[in-house]
């Protein structure tokens, strides 16, 4: 006679074991085809630009994709070599990276979030990308920078300057060389105090998302802490094109300082519009009237023409500065292409190399591997003075430029003038500081 | 006080374009009964006829100021425009100076052989398919136009700045000042609104096209070739909207999605107005205008946040609840 013992824990036990006994064979064998996603098997490794090819920042985006071709070319060891030349780093030797020849797809954000994502996961699932970056707008940094999270790919962010990047939204799979908002206004502040003193009234427009907002926060706290009253904060819309009514009101408002937390066509239009309605030749409470863009790029300046000039702002790199890897880059970049590259070309270009770099330090693509390559790593010869990668939230710290708009350029590249070099040290935050609150790196994603 | 007068000033400002657009948009389709979604595009267009005139005039020869180096190091080149060499830095930089008024010139041949080729080449074909596919085929040639542009001229805005005379401020009242550029073009959009009544209502073209536009079959039974008119219709329609672009180079760099920006809210002006209504369609676009720029004050962005992008559908929901046929619209359209 037999026995049979079934009670509901037993089931469920015996139902347990039996799954995983099943679902072993599997999980061996996705882990002997492949370590972590996109593991490269043959003698290629694939990386995935993601840039606006289309919509208001496609030149921007343009301008990044030739410095990821500059660079592919560089790490392949074609061309001059760039900043290969400079770059403290002497583990990459032009010959692809661990041996591996470098090829490259792209994508286009079409500065959409949506689109964005929908075009990182096609180059990873489809294309086998090991590694996305690219971006032109922080809303499209933070989706991608998740996406590449859960997909367990690195993720080196393009242009983006939103403190919540490496704020509330950081992730363990993403990185950021560009600065941010918090260090825009903490290089600007001590600019602005002497330019224009203590006593200042600020109004400040800003764009109506996560860019704008910690940009205005930024900005806000680190002027008042010298002095500055902060009159009003209009929240304006992303889309909008005219902003005679939102200057109007400046007029009668007592404000001495306007503060345009806008980027791109937005910043251009904002710019032009203050300017016709004469705000830069006004004068209130016994001072002139001043205008502050903190955050600039070449490409801006250009669309805003004369309306740029003697405007203070910061910018994360330029490409008159005189140290050997910045000189090696625009020679590099100018021979190639006839122009000088902008902000956007050379925060891509160094990530790609960065990137490149930790790979071949590592020994291996895994993401993790790389990762831990990446954290706390220290280098210099990339154009902007020796150079942090921070562990704790993955946010490079280096020297921030305060630029002013060149009151009598001599050619359509040198519309801006480098006014003070703000050391690392004076813009570095805590990881814990309360604007960057709220998230947490998690651990790396190797996917697979 | 001021504050208000302001606004409204502003309010006007951009009633202008709406309502030169929406003018445009009512004359098609109150003649052809198309609904032409690539208006915007032709807005555009004008702009660019600026910018183009823009770079025609700042054609320039280099010549290498061995003093001064580029940014890789090498001898500057140094760009003299051939106006300023022809003429003297006076006469040329003046001529070049006023680029974008003196853009009126190439726009309109160039908008009204647009607009006659287009309608030629495209939309008459599609006379007697639904609205639906009319919308889509316009819509198609919009976003290719668009995309011919940024392909020409980048995505970037650029500048064409208004000439130095008109670039400043008047001063309207103790305290109230205002861009002359923004009154010139006030100025501009009413007299071509006023053109274009004129044109309608005192002329023997004008009063066949409005009997067209009545009784298409009767005015065709007493010999008259109306479609050769419409096809006019449409050519003045497209010079409208373009030299609402041209002149509105100065108040934002023209870009090449400026069209996009403007079309959606000129067809809400449109419906508003009463398709089909000239009159309804000016009138929509000022009253519009002014109720967007008080929505924009801090005022009552704080009272009501986000009222700033949603007061033209809220006032075009309003209205149409009330009064389906629009604010002009003849009984029966939209009712």
């Amino acid at each position: 006679m037999s026995k049979t013992d079934l009670t509901r824990r037993g089931v469920l036990r015996s139902g347990a074991i039996g799954g995983a006994g099943l679902a072993l064979p599997t999980i061996f064998t996705a882990s002997s085809a492949s370590a972590f996603t996109n593991e490269p098997t043959g003698d290629t490794v694939t990386l995935g630009f993601n840039v606006p090819q289309t919509g208001p920042y496609a030149d921007e985006g343009a301008d990044e994709l030739r410095a990821y071709e500059l660079a592919v070319e560089h790490l392949n060891g074609g061309g001059d070599g760039g900043m290969l030349n400079t770059f403290s780093s002497k583990a990459l030797e032009g010959s692809g990276i661990l041996g591996k020849k470098v090829e490259y797809v792209t994508g286009d954000t079409q500065t959409k979030s949506d689109a964005a994502r929908a075009s990182a996961k096609s180059m990873i699932e489809k294309d086998g990308a090991i590694m996305i970056t690219g971006g032109s707008s922080s809303g499209v940094a933070v989706a991608v920078q998740g996406l590449c999270q859960e997909a367990g790919v690195i993720f080196m962010a393009g242009l983006t300057h939103s403190n919540d990047t490496t704020g509330k939204d950081k992730k363990a799979n993403g990185f950021r060389h560009f600065f941010n908002a918090y260090m825009s206004a903490a290089a600007l502040a001590p600019v602005l105090k002497n330019l224009y003193g203590e006593d200042r009234k600020a109004y400040h427009l800003t764009a109506d998302y996560t860019w704008g907002w910690t940009q205005q926060e930024s900005i806000a706290a680190a002027t008042e802490a010298m002095g500055w009253e902060t009159v009003e904060n209009v929240l304006t819309p992303l889309a909008a094109t005219d902003f005679s009514s939102y200057i109007a009101p400046v007029l009668n408002s007592g404000a001495d300082v306007l503060v345009l937390n806008h980027y791109g066509g937005n910043m251009v239009n904002s710019l032009t519009n203050a300017v016709q309605f004469g705000l830069r030749n006004k004068e209130v409470n016994g001072k002139n009237f001043e205008i502050v863009v903190p955050l600039f790029s070449r490409l801006m300046a250009r669309g805003a023409g004369e309306n740029i000039k003697g405007i203070v702002g910061s910018t994360n790199w330029h490409w008159s500065l005189q140290d050997e890897g910045s000189k090696a880059f625009v020679k590099s970049f100018g021979t190639k292409y006839g122009f000088p590259p902008s902000q956007a070309a050379h925060t891509c270009y160094v990530q790609t190399l960065l990137y490149a770099d930790a790979v071949q330090r590592a020994g291996s693509f895994n993401p993790c591997d790389v990762a831990a390559a990446l954290e706390g790593f220290e280098f210099d010869g990339m154009g902007n003075g020796p150079t942090l990668y921070r562990a704790a939230d993955h946010q490079c710290f280096k020297d921030v430029l305060v630029v002013k708009g060149k009151e009598n350029p001599t050619s359509e590249f040198d519309l801006l003038e480098v006014v003070e070099v703000t050391p690392a040290a004076q813009v570095t935050y805590p990881p814990d500081h309360p604007m960057f609150a709220g998230g947490q790196l998690g651990s790396c994603n190797p996917g697979a | 006080m001021d504050a208000i007068l302001l606004q409204i000033l502003n309010g006007l400002d951009k009633g202008s374009a709406y309502a030169l657009i929406a003018l445009g948009l009512t004359l098609i389709f109150g003649t052809l009964g198309v609904v032409n979604f690539a208006h915007g595009a032709l807005f555009m267009i004008g702009a660019f006829c600026a910018v183009t005139m823009q770079r025609l005039f700042g054609l320039s020869f280099e010549t290498v100021d061995p003093d001064k180096t580029d940014f890789l190091g090498n001898p500057l080149k140094v760009k003299t425009p051939y106006l300023e060499s022809w003429f003297g830095p006076e006469v040329g930089g003046a001529l070049i100076d006023w680029s974008v008024p003196l853009a009126i010139l190439l726009a309109i041949p160039v908008m009204l052989i647009i607009g006659y080729v287009m309608e030629r080449g495209l939309i008459k074909h599609f006379y007697k398919r639904p609205h639906a596919d009319q919308i889509l085929v316009t819509f198609g040639l919009a976003i290719v136009l668009q995309e011919l542009i940024k392909h020409y001229y980048g995505a970037n805005p650029i500048q064409t700045p208004a000439p130095e005379a008109l670039a400043g401020v008047a001063q309207l009242l103790p305290g109230v000042v205002y861009p002359i550029w923004r009154i010139v073009y006030f100025c501009f959009a009413v007299l071509i609104i006023g053109a274009v009544f004129a044109f309608l209502q005192f002329t023997t073209f004008g009063m066949v096209v409005r009997a067209g536009m009545a009784d298409r079959e009767t005015v065709g039974l007493l010999g008259i070739d109306i479609d050769k008119r419409f096809t006019l219709m449409f050519g003045m329609a497209a010079a409208v909207a373009g030299l609402a672009g041209v002149m509105y180079g100065p108040i934002n760099a023209p870009n090449y999605h400026m069209g996009m920006d403007f079309l959606v809210l000129s067809f809400v002006v449109v419906v508003v107005g009463g398709m089909g209504s000239l009159p309804g369609a000016v009138a929509a676009g000022f009253l519009l205008g002014i109720l967007e720029s008080f929505a924009s004050t801090t005022w009552a962005t704080t009272t009501i946040p986000g009222i700033n992008q949603i007061i033209i559908y809220l006032v075009a929901i309003i209205i149409l609840l009330t009064r389906p046929r629009g604010l002009m619209g003849r009984k029966g359209v939209m009712e």
